[in-house]
C-alpha cells in the first residue's frame, strides 16, 4: 500500500459509525484504493464516504453515468493492480449482473456490496433479503460466487476486509450482501490497529518465479497468479472460453469443459475454507431456527426467550457466508431434529437451499416470511409458539 | 466476527430504551445519534441508534431510538421503551402504545395536547419549540429537548459525555446555540419539577 496516504486510515479506537459509513472505512482499510458508484438508497452513505475518503488516502473516486459502468470501472482497476469496490442497491445489482459475470470468467478480484431494498421494481426503500437468489443466480452462466451476510456495523467494517481478502485470494468477485437495517444503524465500531488486520493481497507471476516468457494467464494453478498491466507480462482478459494462454481460437470441448468447471471448483470445491456459520445450543437439540444477516439478532433474541420463557429446545444457526452454500457442514452438524424454521426479510429464498441440505436430517421445515421490515422477536416466537404448541 | 448471541447474555430486561419521535424537520434523528455517541464512545456502554426510514418519516412521524446495555443488543430496535419523547401529536400517537407503564414520557405540551391514559406515565411538559424561539432559533428545539431529557434519565450517563457527544454531531457554527438551548432545557426540568 502506499505509504503517504497510511497516515489517514481510520486510527485504532472505538467510533460510533453508520454500517454504510463502516463498510467504507473497512475497504479503505483492506487497501481498496478505487471507488466507482451511481448513489441509490439505501446504500448511497458508502459512495458518499468513499467520496470523501478516497482522496485522503491516495486513492480514486469516480461517479459514473449508471451501475454498468460503475461496475465496468472495477474491471479496469482490478487488472491495473488495483483493489476496487462499488456499492449499490437491489434495482441496482440488477445492472451490475453482466458485470459480475464477465468478472467471474475474467477472474477478476473486485468487490460488490448490495444493501438489499425491497423489490421487484423500484419497491420500496426500506430493507429486504430478496437477492439472495440473485446474488448466486443472477448473472448468467456457470461460476459460482462468493457472498457474505453481514449483522452488525462492526461486520460491516470486517466483512468487507473479508470481502477483498477472498476476491484476492480466489481471484473472482464477492459480494456483500448488505441490508437496509445494517447498513443506517449506527453502532459502536472498534477498529484495531493495522497489524491485526489480515489483509490478503493477489499472488501476481512475480511472487511464484515465474518469468513473463512462460507465464500462462490462466494456468499455472487451481488460482492463476494475476499479472498486472504493464509489468511485461502477457495479460489477456477474456471472457470467451479461452485456453490457459488467453487464445479463443484453440476451442474445443475439453477446454471449455475443463476451463470452466476449474473456475466453478475454484470456489465450490473450496466451501468448507470459504463458509462459515455460526450456532448457539446445537448439540442434541429438537428444533433449529436458521437465519443469516439482521434477521440474526432477532432470531437469536427470540430462540433465548423460546428456552427461557417455555423451555423450548431451541437453537440457533446463522449463515454467515451465503454463497458458496455451506451444504456440507450443514449436514454435519445438523443430524436429527424435528422442526426448522427459517425466518427471512422475503417470501422463502435460503429455505430452498436449506431444504435441499436437510432434506433427511428434520421433519419439516417452516418459513417465517416478511416483507420491508426486520421481524420483531413476537412475529418470530408467535410462529413458533404456534408450530410447537 | 460479531459472534451474535454470544458473550453475556441481555434479556429484555438488560435493555434501556429511549425513543424520541416528531416531525421530520425537529431534529430528532440528531438527538438519537447524540444519545448514542454519547453512551457508546463517552460511557463505554453499548448502544444501537436506528431511525424510520422511508416516505413515512418525511413530515410525517419521523422516529429515532436508542437501545443502550451493558453486554450485547441483539435486536435492536426498541421492544419497550422506558423513555418516550414525543414532539408532535402524531408521533405520540404512533408510539405511545409501545412505552412501559411507568415509563418516562417528555412531551412538547404545545404540540401533544391529547395525553391518553396520562397517570399510567411519569409524564415531564416542556414546551421546547417555545424555549427554543426564545433562544434565538426554533430550530434548536431537538437541543432544548435533548436538555430537559438529561436530568430524567442521569442515572444512565453524565452531562459531560452528552455535551461531548454534541460537539461530535452539530455543525461547529452552531455549537454555541446548541449548548445555550441545551442548558435552557436542563433548567425548566430544573425549575418546574425539581430534577
Amino acid at each position: 500500500m502506499a505509504g503517504p496516504s497510511e497516515k489517514n486510515l481510520l486510527k485504532p479506537g472505538v467510533y460510533y459509525l453508520q454500517g454504510n459509513q463502516a463498510c467504507a472505512e473497512g475497504a479503505i482499510t483492506a487497501g481498496c484504493r478505487v471507488y466507482a458508484g451511481y448513489p441509490i438508497t439505501p446504500a448511497s452513505e458508502i459512495m458518499e464516504h468513499a467520496a470523501l475518503r478516497l482522496p485522503q488516502v491516495g486513492g480514486r473516486f469516480i461517479q459514473m453515468e449508471d451501475e454498468i459502468s460503475s461496475a465496468s470501472v472495477l474491471l479496469g482497476a482490478s487488472w491495473a493492480g488495483a483493489k476496487a469496490m462499488t456499492a449499490t442497491s437491489s434495482p441496482g445489482f440488477s445492472l451490475m449482473q453482466e458485470v459480475i459475470s464477465f468478472a467471474i470468467m475474467t477472474e477478476t478480484p473486485l468487490v460488490i456490496v448490495d444493501v438489499q431494498r425491497p423489490g421487484p421494481g423500484q419497491g420500496y426503500i426500506t430493507t429486504s433479503q430478496e437477492d439472495v437468489m440473485q446474488a448466486r443466480w443472477g448473472h448468467h452462466g456457470e461460476g459460482s460466487i462468493i457472498a457474505l451476510s453481514p449483522a452488525s456495523v462492526q461486520e460491516m467494517f470486517d466483512f468487507t476486509i473479508e470481502a477483498f481478502n477472498l476476491a484476492e485470494q480466489w481471484r473472482t468477485p464477492v459480494l456483500v450482501m448488505a441490508e437496509e437495517t445494517v447498513a443506517h444503524m449506527r453502532e459502536p465500531l472498534t477498529i484495531p490497529p493495522q497489524d491485526q488486520i489480515k489483509v490478503v493481497n493477489r499472488k501476481k507471476p512475480q511472487d511464484l518465479g515465474i518469468s513473463p516468457e512462460e507465464f500462462l494467464p490462466y494456468g499455472h494453478a487451481m488460482v492463476p497468479p494475476m499479472a498486472n498491466w504493464g509489468e511485461g507480462y502477457n495479460v489477456n482478459h477474456v471472457s470467451l472460453v479461452h485456453h490457459e494462454d488467453g487464445n479463443v481460437t484453440k476451442y474445443n470441448r475439453d477446454i471449455h469443459l475443463d476451463s470452466v468447471s476449474r473456475i466453478q471448483q475454484k470456489i465450490e470445491g473450496n466451501t468448507d475454507h470459504i463458509a462459515r456459520v455460526e450456532t448457539r445450543f446445537l448439540e442434541g437439540c429438537r428444533h433449529l431456527v436458521i437465519c443469516y444477516g439482521s434477521v440474526s439478532r432477532t432470531a437469536v433474541e427470540a430462540v433465548m426467550e423460546a428456552r427461557q420463557e417455555r423451555g423450548i429446545d431451541l437453537a440457533f444457526l446463522r449463515l454467515v457466508t451465503l454463497w458458496p452454500f455451506p451444504e456440507k457442514k450443514l449436514r454435519e452438524i445438523v443430524r436429527d431434529v424435528d422442526t426448522v424454521f427459517v425466518p427471512e426479510m422475503n417470501l422463502g429464498m435460503m429455505k430452498h437451499p436449506i431444504t435441499e441440505a436437510l432434506r433427511d436430517r428434520c421433519n419439516r421445515i417452516v418459513p417465517i416470511p416478511t416483507l420491508g421490515a426486520l421481524h420483531s422477536p413476537e412475529m418470530i416466537l408467535s410462529k413458533i409458539y404456534e408450530e410447537l404448541k | 466476527m460479531m459472534d451474535i448471541g454470544g458473550g453475556r447474555e441481555v434479556s429484555s430486561s438488560g435493555r434501556y430504551e429511549i425513543r424520541i419521535a416528531g416531525f421530520g424537520g425537529q431534529g430528532v434523528i440528531t438527538v438519537g445519534k447524540i444519545l448514542g455517541t454519547a453512551f457508546s464512545v463517552f460511557e463505554g456502554k453499548n448502544s444501537v441508534n436506528t431511525q424510520s426510514y422511508g416516505p413515512e418519516s418525511r413530515g410525517g412521524a419521523c422516529r429515532s431510538e436508542v437501545v443502550v446495555s451493558d453486554g450485547k443488543i441483539n435486536y435492536p430496535y426498541v421492544r419497550k421503551a422506558d423513555v418516550f419523547v414525543a414532539l408532535s401529536q402524531l408521533a405520540f400517537d404512533a408510539y405511545i402504545a409501545e412505552l412501559k407503564e411507568g415509563g418516562i414520557l417528555l412531551v412538547d405540551p404545545n404540540s401533544v395536547r391529547d395525553i391518553s391514559e396520562r397517570d399510567h406515565y411519569e409524564v415531564y411538559e416542556v414546551p421546547t419549540a417555545l424555549i427554543a424561539h426564545e433562544t434565538g432559533n426554533a430550530k434548536y428545539q431537538n437541543a432544548v429537548a435533548l436538555g430537559a431529557l438529561y436530568p430524567l434519565i442521569k442515572d444512565y450517563l453524565k452531562e459531560s459525555s452528552l455535551r461531548e457527544a454534541m460537539d461530535e454531531n452539530v455543525p461547529p457554527e452552531t455549537r454555541e446555540a446548541n449548548m445555550a438551548a441545551f442548558a435552557k432545557g436542563i433548567q425548566y426540568i430544573k425549575d418546574h419539577y425539581h430534577k
